[in-house]
């Protein structure tokens, strides 16, 4: 979290690094997540010594966003639902186990193809935490990761679980990288994760209260991408003093400008994370909340609202506020 | 529904009454080099039912939409709904478009200079684009939730859907699962030597692995007061839905099955109903050494001394493993013998594993059923049982 305070501080995005492209000479920009400058106390785990980035990016946004109730989830004092959101998953040992298999499926590494599954990260973090709780790997483009927020809200209020947890995750690969540059030249893809912990009540004064997660708005032949927006904004409060909003924007035209229409009659104040760290797809989307609910616990808003405008799927947005200042809507 | 059979009721209901397979070497790719060599492949038709989609958007379907647009084909015109706005979808798939991916790949390293189609395969790729797909084609517009718990993401689709009617966030959902073969998952399955190189034989004590199928199956789910309100016909009911997570290893069970018990004994809890009271178990019965032990150490553990008089079955042994749409599939099949009081068989079985405690039925028969169980379990500890009730009207 400092990390990420302190580039939404700077407000300036963060350098990128060269990815190579096999079969080509034009190398592709990404971001990445540093390496650390220790490895990961987890990463002894038996299950974690294969795992690839993705999992390791949201185990790490996991433990974090749990804090000391981890203790109590290994000691079987506190249920914990999980539910992990992806776009792309993960996609470096998918096209690395799926080059293996074209050159010889017979020498293929079985070590590889279950860490291909959409879902193993999420298992990966239960064997960590020792939950057996409910656990829903979700896919889709980065509404996703708000539609994983009602999920765990609805897992809490219908007693299902005692806490939970929403990681948005991704991985970049050279591959995925390759794939949006047809879409947009300028997009700029970044790995790593962001997780929200839900718990019905909360036992620290510095928690934000999610108020509301709109309707999913589906991108469709009958609905445009500007309509799906437009309808996600209309069911969030407008400007209001002290009311941050978290956006998607990340100052490429195309993509922004249903987003941009959307809210272009909030006057308040605005963070806009892919600006700093990319298009993180499912992370940023968690990011967003992340920066939402940061600057709510952290009482620099009073409320915020998130809004993501998907890549092909849906516009969903989402509110947070002070825990002792509830609006209803 | 759609399977190896083909698509429809009737057809499925025709081929399980007469404990039929549908292996057959894999025509899709190339399977020389790898030890299995069979697979359920479907033979899709070569139209597709009159829907809103133009002939060119159609055109454009992958295999995975086309089996889903079928199989919600089916369940639409049975449910009798109207096109409404914001109707939930809930699908479960561990793969959505990944032949397309695949596709591209090799495009990529081959041909790099070359794009045709390179954008489309991106976009279908995606297993969002199969729901958009089908919405466009149904003029469905409600929100999409594509749960992707490997070989449980089906059965924690209906699952989930009948949470959100229970709970009131929704008084209907169509909810469903959907897989196609591909190389990538047939290459994966056989380096984990977990495909049979003989046949598929669900709790046979010479069971060797499992064979892959692919299909989809599809539900309209609506509360009991919506369907009687409207005079629907309702051809039966989701009474229990428990779902757990095996910690045990990311893609085998625990030996004694303790999150598959936990996931039956859950379902049970809800639908208020003891183990005595299930008249048949839709087992995973994958046909791998492990799973199958593990879930049969459950079944003992969960019904005890009673498990002798609970008729168990796998119909993977007739149409293979679904992946993500096994769970809906094998529902679907749960639903047909509801309806039809009978009970499908392990087609393939010769000699019963001894530690099953329970009668495996190896020639479908018919059976009084009131309440039947199917279990769901995956890659990453994903467990998952549903249990249906016949409806009496």
């Amino acid at each position: 979290m400092d990390a990420f305070r302190d580039a939404l501080k700077k407000n300036t995005s963060l350098p990128t690094k060269e990815l190579s492209r096999p079969a080509s000479d034009r190398k592709l920009h990404v971001r990445q997540v540093p390496a650390p400058p220790t490895r990961p106390s987890f990463l002894a785990h038996p299950r974690l010594r294969r795992t690839s980035p993705i999992t390791q990016y949201a185990i790490a946004a996991a433990l974090e966003a749990l804090g000391q109730d981890s203790e109590k989830i290994t000691q079987g004092e506190l249920r914990l639902g999980i539910v992990f959101c992806v776009m792309s998953g993960c996609v470096n040992y998918s096209r690395r186990f799926y080059d293996e298999a074209l050159r010889d499926p017979s020498t293929a590494s079985p070590l590889v193809f279950p860490e291909t599954v959409f879902n193993a990260p999420s298992s990966h973090l239960a064997a960590l935490l020792k939950t057996n709780a409910i656990n829903y790997t979700i896919v889709g483009d980065p509404g996703t990761f708000l539609e994983g927020i009602a999920l765990a809200a609805d897992w809490l209020t219908s007693g299902k679980v005692d806490g939970c947890l929403v990681i948005g995750a991704e991985e970049v690969d050279w591959i995925t990288s390759d794939a949006y540059r047809r879409f947009q030249r300028k997009v700029i893809l970044s790995d790593g994760a962001g997780a929200l912990y839900l718990k019905t009540k909360s036992d620290s004064v510095e928690a934000a209260q999610l108020t509301a997660v709109t309707s999913a708005h589906p991108f469709l032949k009958s609905q445009s991408r500007h309509c799906a927006a437009a309808k996600m904004r209309a069911e969030l409060p407008g400007s209001a003093a002290g009311t941050l909003l978290s956006d998607g924007i990340q100052n490429l035209p195309v993509l922004d400008s249903a987003e941009k229409n959307a809210w272009r009659d909030w006057n308040g104040e605005r963070v806009s994370v892919k600006t700093i760290l990319g298009e993180g797809l499912m992370a940023a989307a968690a990011w967003q909340c992340v920066a939402a609910v940061d600057a709510v616990r952290t009482k620099r808003s009073s409320a915020a609202n998130v809004s993501v405008v998907g890549c092909n799927q849906q516009a969903i947005g989402a509110q947070f506020v002070m825990s002792n200042s509830i609006s209803s809507f | 529904m759609v399977t190896p059979f083909g698509p429809g009721i009737k057809t499925n209901s025709h081929a399980f009454r007469a404990a039929e397979t549908s292996f057959r070497p894999v025509k899709f790719f190339d399977v020389s080099r790898h030890r299995a060599r069979l697979a359920a492949e479907i033979a899709l038709p070569e139209e597709l039912p009159p829907t809103r989609l133009k002939r060119k958007q159609e055109q454009r379907l992958d295999r995975a939409s086309k089996m889903l647009l079928l199989a919600t084909h089916e369940a639409w015109g049975q449910s009798g709904w109207a096109p409404s706005e914001n109707l939930p979808l809930v699908f479960g798939t561990t793969s959505g478009g990944m032949s397309l991916g695949e596709a591209y790949y090799r495009q990529t390293l081959g041909e790099p200079q070359n794009a045709k189609l390179q954008a489309w395969r991106i976009h279908q790729y995606q297993a969002q684009r199969q729901a958009l797909d089908l919405c466009d084609a149904f003029g469905f517009s409600g929100p999409i939730t594509l749960i992707a718990n490997a070989c449980a993401s089906g059965a924690n689709a209906i699952g989930h859907a009948w949470e959100l009617i229970r709970n009131g966030s929704a008084e209907r959902v169509l909810a469903g699962g959907y897989d196609a073969l591909s190389e990538l998952v047939f290459s994966g399955f056989d380096s984990l030597q977990a495909l049979s190189t003989t046949s598929c034989r669900p709790f046979d004590n010479n069971r060797d692995g499992l064979a892959l199928g692919e299909g989809a199956g599809v539900l309209c789910l609506e509360s009991l007061d919506s369907a009687k309100k409207r005079d629907a016909e309702i051809l039966g009911e989701i009474v229990g839905y428990g779902a757990c997570t095996d910690c045990h290893h990311l893609t085998q069970p625990h030996p004694q099955g303790d999150a598959a018990l936990a996931s039956m004994v859950a379902a049970c809890e809800i639908a208020r109903l003891a183990p005595e009271q299930i008249d048949y178990v839709n087992a995973h019965g994958t046909g791998t050494p492990l799973n199958d032990a593990a879930e049969a150490a459950a079944i003992n553990r969960w019904a005890g001394d009673l498990a002798k008089n609970i008729p168990v079955s796998s119909t993977k042994s007739s149409i293979g493993h679904l992946l993500g749409a096994a769970g809906a599939v094998e529902a679907v099949i749960c639903l047909i013998a509801l309806r039809e009081q009978w009970i499908p068989a392990t087609s393939t079985l010769e000699t019963v594993d001894p530690i099953c405690n329970f009668p495996v039925v190896t020639t479908p028969r018919e059976a009084r059923l009131d309440h039947v169980l199917t279990n769901s379990f995956g890659f990453g500890g994903a467990n998952a049982s549903l249990i249906l009730g016949r409806w009496r009207g």
